[in-house]
């Protein structure tokens, strides 16, 4: 009785630090109140049930708590969604070994084995996340989708035959439900990356509250249903974002490359010197950070050129992110924390979006097809109804970009070839600095 | 009974959370993200329960495993969390400077 009501409370203290998180500066707190609960209800777990093998739990324990500590405190800030990604698929792993052992042990129902299919489509589907946001994998291979069709089928006939022959087939069960995950997340990449990741924590999330169904455990099922919750709204808003329904980002066209001919006029070019001096004489400047500044770990030299502007020449700096920018959901926030940029300075695109017309200046670095205007006009682009942020208002726009290359969804920006656009052509932390050498 | 005491409960915390994420600013849904990954580490708990009542060896070498992910998806995830938390917090210290 007494463990039941510990439970209970760590249940109620982990909702509570979910709610804390409204706030950044309650979000520390939060944290903490999240550890406890979570340690209380670890320990009378630990207390309360353990009958044989206390050594081999305590060492498993051990083994997997500094293993933990020890990975996630040597990854590096810029390898956080792949960390992210790799603790997931652990986690659906650990599920799925949990009903490997109920089932060996207990008449097979229909929740057990899906609570196996979830945990281990978790897995391999977070290995797969985890090796592209790695760089170890560089493809999205579209045609897997069909296969995954096929063995989705096949796996709905291996599940039936599993269940009914109580425990036959399982090595084809678990080789089935293996290649579904990789060929699930396989044709997906780039910037449907952060609804995959979502997607796969609220599936972990889901595989949890399955296990609480069985074993009758309410802590479980609270705190499954939070993270599946969770990662399905997080899921929600970031195809939102992107105007792509959760189908087409799973089940994706092949995206054609634009013939970049097809555009008229010619982009402007300008160099680190003219932005430095425009920057300068500027009263207003929104910057909009995208991949592209991550990838080129741009986000130091931008805090320096933000210092200097607004120091030295009195500018009101202010940063505009797209939720969809970067490869995870406020991949751009941490990644602006992580420079110092002053939380108070950055703004998510409801609240600055009316800004850019009093905006002198706009600084797009890294980021493309969330400024596209096609998004509004153009009824047969695939952006079209997208959100965007309103760059093309601001009186000069630096793009600083890599090449005059589509974005991700392959639509030419023409922001790019309108007159009060100067493109920035290099690598975004390179060019940055210059500025800054320049305002010097 | 049992099961729809149980499907009630499920039900609830779906409310709950529904109101609680929405609520949550999208500047956090990094640690959002990386904290429920902790979270759905509790699958340790049933994982403890299953080894620690067991004399079956080969439950037990699976269900050690589990353990072991388990806990170092937890203990993982908070740490990750705790590192995206710190560079928000830095810089309320910085402010008040």
């Amino acid at each position: 009785m007494i463990s039941s009501l510990i439970y209970l409370l760590s249940a109620f203290l982990i909702v509570i630090s979910i709610d804390c998180m409204s706030s950044p500066y309650r979000a520390v707190r939060g944290y903490y109140i999240s550890a406890v609960a979570m340690g209380l209800a670890l320990i009378t777990c630990i207390a309360t049930n353990i009958n044989y093998n206390a050594h081999l739990i305590t060492a498993a324990l051990l083994a997997g708590g500094g293993i933990g500590i020890w990975f996630a405190l040597r990854v590096e800030l810029s390898a956080l969604p792949q960390m992210v990604a790799l603790l997931n698929g652990i986690g659906g792993l650990s599920s799925s070994l949990l009903m490997w052992c109920v089932a060996t042990h207990s008449h097979i129902n229909f929740i057990i084995v899906l609570c196996f299919v979830i945990g281990l489509i978790t897995f391999s589907g977070s290995m797969v996340a985890f090796a592209k946001l790695h760089g170890w994998m560089h493809r999205n291979l579209s045609w897997t989708k069909w296969l995954s069709l096929i063995l989705f089928v096949l796996l709905c006939f291996v599940t039936w035959f599993y269940i009914e022959n109580d425990g036959a087939g399982f090595h084809a069960l678990v080789t089935i439900v293996l290649l579904l995950g990789i060929c699930l997340t396989m044709p997906i990449g780039g910037a449907d990356m952060p609804v995959v990741i979502s997607l796969l924590n609220s599936f972990s999330g889901w595989a949890v509250v399955l296990v609480g169904l069985l074993s009758g455990d309410l802590l479980l099922i609270i705190t499954g249903t939070l993270v599946g919750t969770s990662g399905t709204i997080l899921s929600y808003i970031m195809s939102k974002a992107m105007n792509r329904p959760l189908l087409k980002i799973i089940w994706p066209k092949k995206i054609q490359k634009k013939q970049e001919d097809n555009t008229d006029g010619i982009a402007k070019k300008g160099s680190p010197e003219e932005a430095a001096f425009i920057m300068s004489n500027a009263r207003k400047i929104i910057i909009v950070p995208g991949f592209g500044m991550a990838a080129a770990h741009a986000q130091q030299a931008l805090k320096s050129m933000t210092d200097i502007l607004s120091k030295k020449y009195g500018v009101d700096v202010k940063y505009a992110i797209h939720p969809v920018a970067g490869r995870m959901p406020g991949h751009m926030n941490v990644l602006l924390a992580e420079a110092q940029v002053p939380y108070e300075n950055v703004y998510s695109m409801a609240d600055i979006n009316s800004e850019f017309a009093s905006a002198d200046v706009a600084y797009v670095i890294g980021a493309n097809d969330v400024t596209n205007p096609v998004a509004k006009t153009e009824v047969n682009s695939p952006l079209y109804g997208m959100p965007i942020l309103d760059v093309e208002k601001a009186k000069t726009i630096f793009f600083v970009k890599r090449s005059l290359g589509t974005g991700y969804s392959g639509v030419d920006n023409p922001l790019f070839y309108a007159p009060n656009t100067i493109m920035l052509l290099g690598d975004a932390k390179t060019i940055t600095e210059e500025i800054v050498k320049d305002m010097e | 009974m049992e099961t729809i005491y149980l499907l009630t409960i499920l039900i609830l915390a779906a409310f709950l959370g529904y109101f609680t994420v929405w609520r949550v600013s999208p500047s956090l849904h990094a640690p959002l993200m990386s904290a429920t990954n902790a979270i759905s580490g509790l699958v340790v708990l049933g994982a403890i329960i299953v080894a620690g009542n067991t004399n079956n060896p080969e439950i037990l070498t699976i269900s050690l495993m589990a353990v072991f992910l388990g806990i170092l998806n937890l203990v993982g995830g908070l740490v990750v969390t705790l590192r995206m938390l710190e560079l928000f917090k830095k810089k309320d210290n910085r402010k008040n400077d």
